[in-house]
């Protein structure tokens, strides 16, 4: 065990008692009397974004791939929109970005009967499908950038070896781009993953109830300012740790 | 051009962003002002934090650099929304201690110092990483070279650290340079009222949700477009007398 034995240094030793130390203080001096009666709110509130960081996580990733397809190898007429579509993305705040899908198409579709009147109506009513749409988009824009750069790295001989054994181009993509694609980015990829994790509390300013606002919720009925923001911090550092390992697990199991 | 607006049936949109009062224009402008004065301070605060985090990071002691260690990962881990807040109120109680144990009263903290307290130590987490990484691509030999010759550590980071890092570490800055202009609009939660948040209000007053944050969004595009041009021209100076990365130009 190499890292137990890197812990076991003398201000090592030091510093975690030292932490242990202010974890035992705050445990006893701070008030935490609140977290039974919040504890059903803030599980589903934990639940809420994971959910939603992994569903925009998939469907902007699925999003990034023909974006950066476009234009690596795209003609000018689908390159030039992806590449106005990232910059767009990657050019202004997140939060202005949701405010303007949940205020401005919020403030538009009732406006247009049709869509009063269809069956997604009671779903656009509500806040999430517009946070969703959101953190889609915006992970697309990062991603699509990611991608661009991946897939002109994948080696021109390995496609040049495929096509004259006559595989089918979609077979290529799926069997030998596509996978070494993604192999190349793997850790950038995981860095954004911890970024898109790191935006979802801004889905509480649309009042959507994730973690963020549960702890927002508990600050403002019960005037007890530090400990749910540090509870929260904790939660948070804890999710991007496991994001962080199940990466890592993955890259060490993709060969190399 | 009035004619142009109303072919276009933009006259409202061009009357809501008039910059005289019954226009929101001049807002957006000062909102604008305000973003830019935070985000131009929070880089260079984290700018000054990132390069005594590098230096610690890389010649500093044992505790020095696990500290650092923690500060980085702590910082880059949780949402800039919570370590906002929390820095905030941790900023505002510590003040009003110190104040209140001086014999002053309450002390009322102007927006633009909380806000580039704030976002700096957000930036320096980052800047730390940036730099340690430039300052560990240069070519060990220059700074060996300074320091046989007996040159002092201040002056050895002035004429020697920090122009050899700087074609490194150009790119990474740049990237910091946009995520502190974006992440001023998250002052808007904190209630700062910075471009983000006057847009909302004016939107809100006007119901033209679309108009004013086309505008909004529009303005922060210019001013990252704006910086990728500028930090080009860094990049490039940064970069005078080095060879060319992409060959074939002499």
């Amino acid at each position: 065990m190499t890292t137990l034995r890197a812990l076991m240094q003398p201000h090592r030793i030091v510093m975690l008692l030292l932490l242990v130390a202010v974890v035992i203080w705050c445990a006893v001096t701070l008030r935490w009397d609140w977290i039974p009666e919040y504890a059903p709110l803030a599980l589903e509130g934990l639940w809420r974004t994971i959910w939603i960081m992994v569903v925009t996580c998939i469907l902007g990733f699925a999003l990034a791939v023909p974006l950066g397809l476009a234009q690596a190898v795209g003609p000018w007429y689908l390159a030039a929109p992806a590449r106005a579509f990232c910059t767009i993305i990657r050019g202004t705040p997140l939060l202005l970005q949701i405010w303007l899908l949940y205020y401005g198409l919020g403030s538009l579709f009732p406006q247009i009967p049709w869509i009063r009147g269809s069956e997604l109506w009671p779903y656009l009513r509500q806040a999430w499908p517009y946070a969703v749409l959101a953190l889609t988009l915006s992970y697309a824009g990062y991603e699509g950038e990611v991608m661009r750069g991946a897939f002109s790295s994948v080696n021109k001989g390995q496609l040049e070896a495929a096509n004259a054994f006559g595989m089918p181009r979609l077979t290529m993509f799926r069997r030998i781009w596509l996978p070494q694609a993604i192999r190349n980015v793997l850790p950038t990829l995981g860095g954004e993953t911890i970024l898109q994790l790191k935006a979802t509390p801004l889905v509480a300013t649309i009042t959507v109830v994730e973690l963020y606002a549960v702890s927002s919720r508990v600050r403002s009925d019960t005037f007890i300012v530090y400990e749910p923001l540090i509870l929260l911090a904790v939660f948070y550092m804890i999710i991007a740790g496991i994001i962080a390992l199940a990466f890592k697990r993955l890259e060490d199991r993709v060969p190399g | 051009m009035d004619f142009l607006f109303e072919t276009f049936g933009l006259a409202e949109s061009a009357k809501l962003l008039s910059l005289s009062p019954p226009g929101w224009g001049g807002n957006l402008l000062r909102g604008l002002a305000n973003s830019l004065q935070i985000a131009f301070g929070a880089f260079g605060f984290g700018l000054l934090i990132g390069l005594f985090g590098a230096y610690g990071k890389l010649y500093g002691g044992v505790v020095l650099r696990d500290l650092l260690a923690v500060y980085t990962t702590v910082i880059r881990a949780v949402p800039e929304l919570v370590l906002i807040l929390i820095l905030y109120y941790v900023g505002t109680d510590l003040i009003n201690q110190v104040a209140q144990a001086m014999g002053y009263g309450r002390v009322e903290i102007s927006g633009v110092v909380a806000g580039i307290w704030v976002l700096g130590v957000v930036q320096g987490a980052y800047a730390t990483e940036v730099l340690r990484g430039a300052i560990q691509a240069i070519p060990s030999g220059q700074i060996e070279a300074a320091r046989a010759y007996g040159m002092p550590p201040f002056l050895l980071m002035r004429r020697v650290t920090i122009p050899a890092m700087m074609s490194f570490a150009t790119p990474g800055l740049a990237n910091l340079w946009l995520i502190a202009t974006k992440d001023t609009a998250l002052l808007a939660i904190v209630g700062f009222s910075e471009l983000t948040l006057e847009t909302r209000q004016a939107a809100a007053s006007t119901r033209a949700y679309f108009t004013f944050f086309l505008a909004a969004g529009a303005l922060y595009l210019l001013v990252t477009l704006f910086s990728g041009v500028v930090f080009g021209r860094i990049e490039k100076w940064a970069r005078r007398g080095q060879p060319s990365l992409r060959g074939g130009s002499r």
